[in-house]
């Protein structure tokens, strides 16, 4: 195991201290098979514990650690030092409000999840006695990809139009609603569209198709969206021009 | 929070890009040849006039160029609010109203040809 | 511990500079500009062909001026960009579930070039280009 020695500028805030953020320059010691979730680690235990980042798993399935490395969103501990040469830049992940350090303000986010009312809607009222919901593998392969996400926000760092249009419900939150609009189970595809077929919803997306790119689940949030804008036109003519058909 | 009517141009838009996708390159190309000294025979001005004469090529021509300007229209919007300038109702007002009128010049172009 | 978020500014005019997938989604969009300008020139056309002869001779020769080659070299350029980032990405807008799997995108992508090829042959030959 070779040692090599990294050197991270990091984004450092705090509100008590500073009136706007700064970089600062960290030297650590590094063994070549870590991610920068290693290096931040190493940095705080032994030079600077006033470090502050997110993270828990460590293996990309929880989607606590996303920042942006060298200006592209990326989960940390995804983001090996191997594929970095030169001094790596880590900031808080982009289009979100900086808390500390690398931790950001994410409650936004989380209001725009639930907004969707992202859980299952029921045809009928389902008893123990009645037993489960049967679903065929087509039925499950119809929308399993678009639960694949882990709510980790690289998705609305990369967007633009998150950027532009804060008030963008963003591409998470609707490949969600989309998932549960696509399972045989779900009955809520109506209020859904109140909230994702509205002027903040999928109508803000221009599709950049960044979100797909940054996606560390290949969840493909730019397809769901499109997909989404292809339903909610077919809604929109039926509503249209056969009224009364909708309901 | 209300449904958005922006489906009715959005599906435009799609429609206009199929379409330019699939044939904006060759009519380009046939334009071209024409401006580099080679008109292809269509061009000929007694081909050009009995093809715009039938009401089928005169119906394609429509939606071609009627489809291209709506496409362009919604894109070029979107487009400017990219870039930064933020009077989204003044500009999709003004770009849609350019498009719609040049569709409705199109159809009075072509009707000239089934007069006759 | 008193807390004041800091929200970093983004510039509404140069933001695409700050990365290339940016740069190559705005070079898409301005397809569009050209798209626009090609049904304009058709219209056009349109117009002085039903001028009459004289109308149109006019226009053919106008279209052989130094300004016009190069301006309609840049109009099929954007017009290819345009088809090809199009049919890239229309399978993710439209998936086909077979059972439990789903045609592949590049099936469907592949599909798209043939029938542009067919199209745009066919055209050719309509319009007496061989």
């Amino acid at each position: 195991m070779t040692e090599r020695i990294v050197e991270l500028d990091v984004l450092r805030y705090d509100p008590e201290q500073h009136s706007e953020p700064h970089f600062q320059r960290y030297s650590v010691a590094c063994q070549e098979e870590w991610v920068v979730l290693d290096a931040l680690t190493a940095i705080k235990e032994s030079i600077d514990p006033t470090l502050n980042f997110r993270w828990s798993c460590h293996m990309a399935v929880c989607g606590s650690c996303g920042m942006m490395i060298d200006g592209e969103p990326k989960l940390s501990c995804h983001a090996f030092l191997r594929d970095y040469p030169g001094v790596i830049r880590v900031e808080p992940l982009a289009n979100f409000p900086i808390e500390r350090d690398l931790v950001t303000v994410a409650d936004d986010f989380f209001d725009k999840l639930s907004r969707v009312r992202p859980w299952l809607v029921e045809k009928q009222q389902q008893t123990l006695p009645g037993g489960e919901y049967p679903q065929t593998p087509a039925q499950l392969m119809k929308y399993r990809q678009f639960s694949m996400c882990i709510n980790c926000m690289l998705c609305y760092a990369a967007c633009p139009e998150i950027a532009l249009q804060p008030q963008f419900i963003g591409p998470a939150a609707i490949t969600l609603a989309h998932r549960f609009n696509l399972d045989s189970r779900d009955d809520g595809r109506e209020a859904r569209q109140q909230v994702i077929a509205s002027h903040e919803g999928v109508w803000d997306c221009s599709f950049v198709g960044a979100c797909s790119e940054v996606c560390p689940k290949a969840v493909d949030p730019a397809g769901a969206l499109q997909q989404v804008k292809v339903a909610s036109t077919i809604d929109w003519f039926r509503e249209h021009l056969l009224p009364g058909a909708g309901k | 929070m209300a449904k958005s009517d922006k489906p009715i141009v959005w599906s435009l838009f799609a429609a206009g890009g199929t379409l330019a996708a699939l044939l904006a390159p060759v009519l380009a190309l046939l334009l071209l040849l024409a401006a580099l000294g080679r008109p292809p025979a269509l061009f000929a001005y007694a081909t050009m006039h009995a093809f715009a004469s039938h009401w089928l090529a005169g119906l394609a021509l429509f939606v071609v160029i009627a489809l291209f300007l709506w496409h362009a229209a919604h894109r070029l919007r979107i487009t400017l609010h990219d870039l930064g300038l933020r009077r989204d109702r003044e500009v999709s007002v003004l770009l849609y109203l350019a498009a719609a009128g040049g569709s409705l010049y199109a159809i009075f172009v072509l009707l000239r040809f089934w007069s006759h | 511990m008193s807390r004041r978020p800091f929200v970093r500014p983004v510039s509404t005019t140069r933001w695409y500079f700050r990365h290339p997938r940016y740069l190559r989604y705005m070079s898409r969009e301005i397809t569009c500009i050209f798209i626009g300008a090609l049904a304009v020139l058709m219209l056009v056309a349109l117009d002085r062909l039903s001028r009459g002869p004289a109308a149109w001779q006019a226009f053919i020769d106008a279209l052989q001026t130094a300004y016009a080659a190069p301006f309609l070299l840049l109009i099929l350029l954007f017009a290819v960009h345009n088809a090809s980032s199009w049919f890239n990405v229309t399978p993710k807008a439209m998936p086909v579930q077979i059972g439990e799997r789903f045609l592949p995108g590049s099936v469907m992508i592949a599909a798209h070039y043939v029938l542009w090829a067919l199209v745009s042959l066919a055209v050719l030959w309509f319009a007496g280009v061989h």
